[in-house]
């Protein structure tokens, strides 16, 4: 039931999201407006934020049951740490590429380390680490214990980013959300729109997520 | 033994007497010391031959003198670890000291150690690149004094985490790296206000930055040491 609900709402938001015309002045409900100086290239944030946001909550899953993980010695939260943490590694890897793709066609490089881009890339190269230890423990008590350790470690290091990197570069990213100013560029179809390809991507995760504790689960029991 | 005071003052001995006994093994061997001595005259060697007679930029000079630093520190720090468990000492050490008390003794082993091999990089790297001219001390001595910190707190912690798992020496750069970069990134730019000639106060952001991470990092680790510690 929650999958096919999860298809048909996905499969609206992307009709929608590529479909609905751009002109200047919307008139009608179902028109975007063109937001200056991203145009019809606006259209990717409704793929791009979302992927963005599921890279941080995962790795923000990933640290929760970490903790649940030293506290009660279950193995089975270890399981949804490092389910959680797969998937955001999956994401921010989508999320990394298709910002990309965007900064190519309106930066006209693929990479030229934006805070933002640098951000993204230090929560890639986390992931990278913490799979990587997790392959050099062979017993799991120890390796759930010690990626545990790890994934904190990172996560109290982290906010330090938002701290330095405005020092350093100042960003060219679009905040069409809430922009410095807290105005909304979005009209309302495109905010539901926007609102409802997060939650989607969110439903996505979880449903996602489930499946990969499931699968996790029962390759550790079958070794037994 | 019950009242507080001598629990504080038992703690501090047993952190004291583990610093100890790294700094006697460490003078008997010299391993790290000498492989940390060796890796930053190497590298900063290969640096003078690499620039010839061309003379880099200081603000790229300073970037690279956090490169030395970082790896000179990867290439060593870990060994306090490492060695408890090649050794196969790391039982009888937590039947002696409780966690914390190893952690910190670790922690200031670790500290003298990089401070000690920070010293003498700089000291080489403004002998051997002319191009590297400090002009506010007070800036320069502060970065390298709370960078030292800064660097021996995550490593202490990645170290403790390397030697519990299989591959004792490629992960720890990988694993350091993330943690270690907004130190990196803070450091390479107070250094570069300090060969600029930026007033002290100038860099204050960069020093209340450096010591908050001291701060969190260390808190963080004495918190979680004590899960890694114990098998």
């Amino acid at each position: 039931m929650f999958k096919a609900v999860l298809f048909v709402w996905m499969t609206t938001i992307i009709v929608l999201a590529l479909g609905l015309p751009m002109v200047a002045q919307p008139q009608a409900w179902y028109q975007f407006p063109i937001i200056p100086a991203l145009g019809e290239k606006a259209r990717i944030m409704f793929f791009h934020v979302p992927t963005a946001w599921l890279s941080s909550l995962a790795f923000v899953i990933s640290m929760i049951y970490g903790i649940q993980y030293l506290r009660k010695k279950r193995m089975d939260d270890d399981n949804k740490s490092a389910s959680a943490a797969g998937l955001g590694f999956l994401f921010c890897f989508l999320a990394t590429a298709t910002g990309a793709i965007w900064a190519k066609f309106s930066w006209g490089t693929y990479w030229n380390w934006d805070p933002r881009q640098t951000s993204i890339f230090v929560l890639l190269l986390i992931y990278g680490a913490y799979f990587a230890l997790r392959s050099a423990v062979e017993v799991e008590e120890k390796r759930a214990t010690l990626s545990a350790v790890y994934s904190i470690i990172a996560a109290v290091t982290m906010p330090f980013f938002m701290f330095i990197m405005p020092r350093i570069l100042a960003s060219l990213h679009p905040e069409p959300i809430l922009n410095v100013q807290g105005k909304v560029e979005m009209n309302r179809t495109m905010l539901v729109v926007f609102l409802s390809s997060l939650a989607g991507f969110t439903g996505l995760f979880y449903w996602m997520w489930k499946l990969q504790v499931r699968t996790r689960t029962l390759e550790l029991n079958r070794k037994y | 033994m019950s009242r507080p005071m001598h629990n504080a003052e038992q703690w501090l001995r047993s952190a004291l007497s583990i610093f100890k006994k790294d700094w006697h093994s460490e003078m008997r061997t010299r391993y790290a010391i000498s492989a940390l001595l060796m890796f930053v005259v190497t590298t900063i060697s290969i640096m003078v031959f690499a620039l010839g007679s061309e003379s880099a930029p200081a603000d790229v000079l300073s970037g690279m003198l956090w490169v030395v630093i970082f790896f000179a520190a990867m290439s060593g720090l870990a060994r306090t670890f490492v060695a408890e468990e090649e050794r196969g000492t790391s039982m009888t050490l937590q039947l002696l000291a409780t966690p914390s008390a190893i952690y910190f003794g670790k922690l200031l082993f670790n500290l003298v150690l990089v401070t000690g091999v920070n010293a003498l990089t700089v000291l080489l790297y403004t002998i051997f690149l002319a191009g590297f001219v400090v002009k506010t001390y007070s800036i320069f001595i502060w970065t390298i004094a709370l960078g030292s910190i800064g660097l021996a707190a995550s490593s202490t912690i990645i170290a403790a985490i390397i030697a519990k798992a299989n591959t004792k020496g490629t992960l720890y750069p990988v694993l350091s790296f993330p943690i270690l970069l907004p130190l990196l990134l803070t450091c390479i730019n107070a250094t570069r206000l300090a060969t600029e000639g930026a007033f002290l106060s100038e860099s204050f952001g960069e020093f209340q930055f450096l010591i908050s991470y001291v701060v969190v990092v260390i808190t963080a680790s004495a918190i979680l040491f004590e899960y890694i510690w114990k098998d």
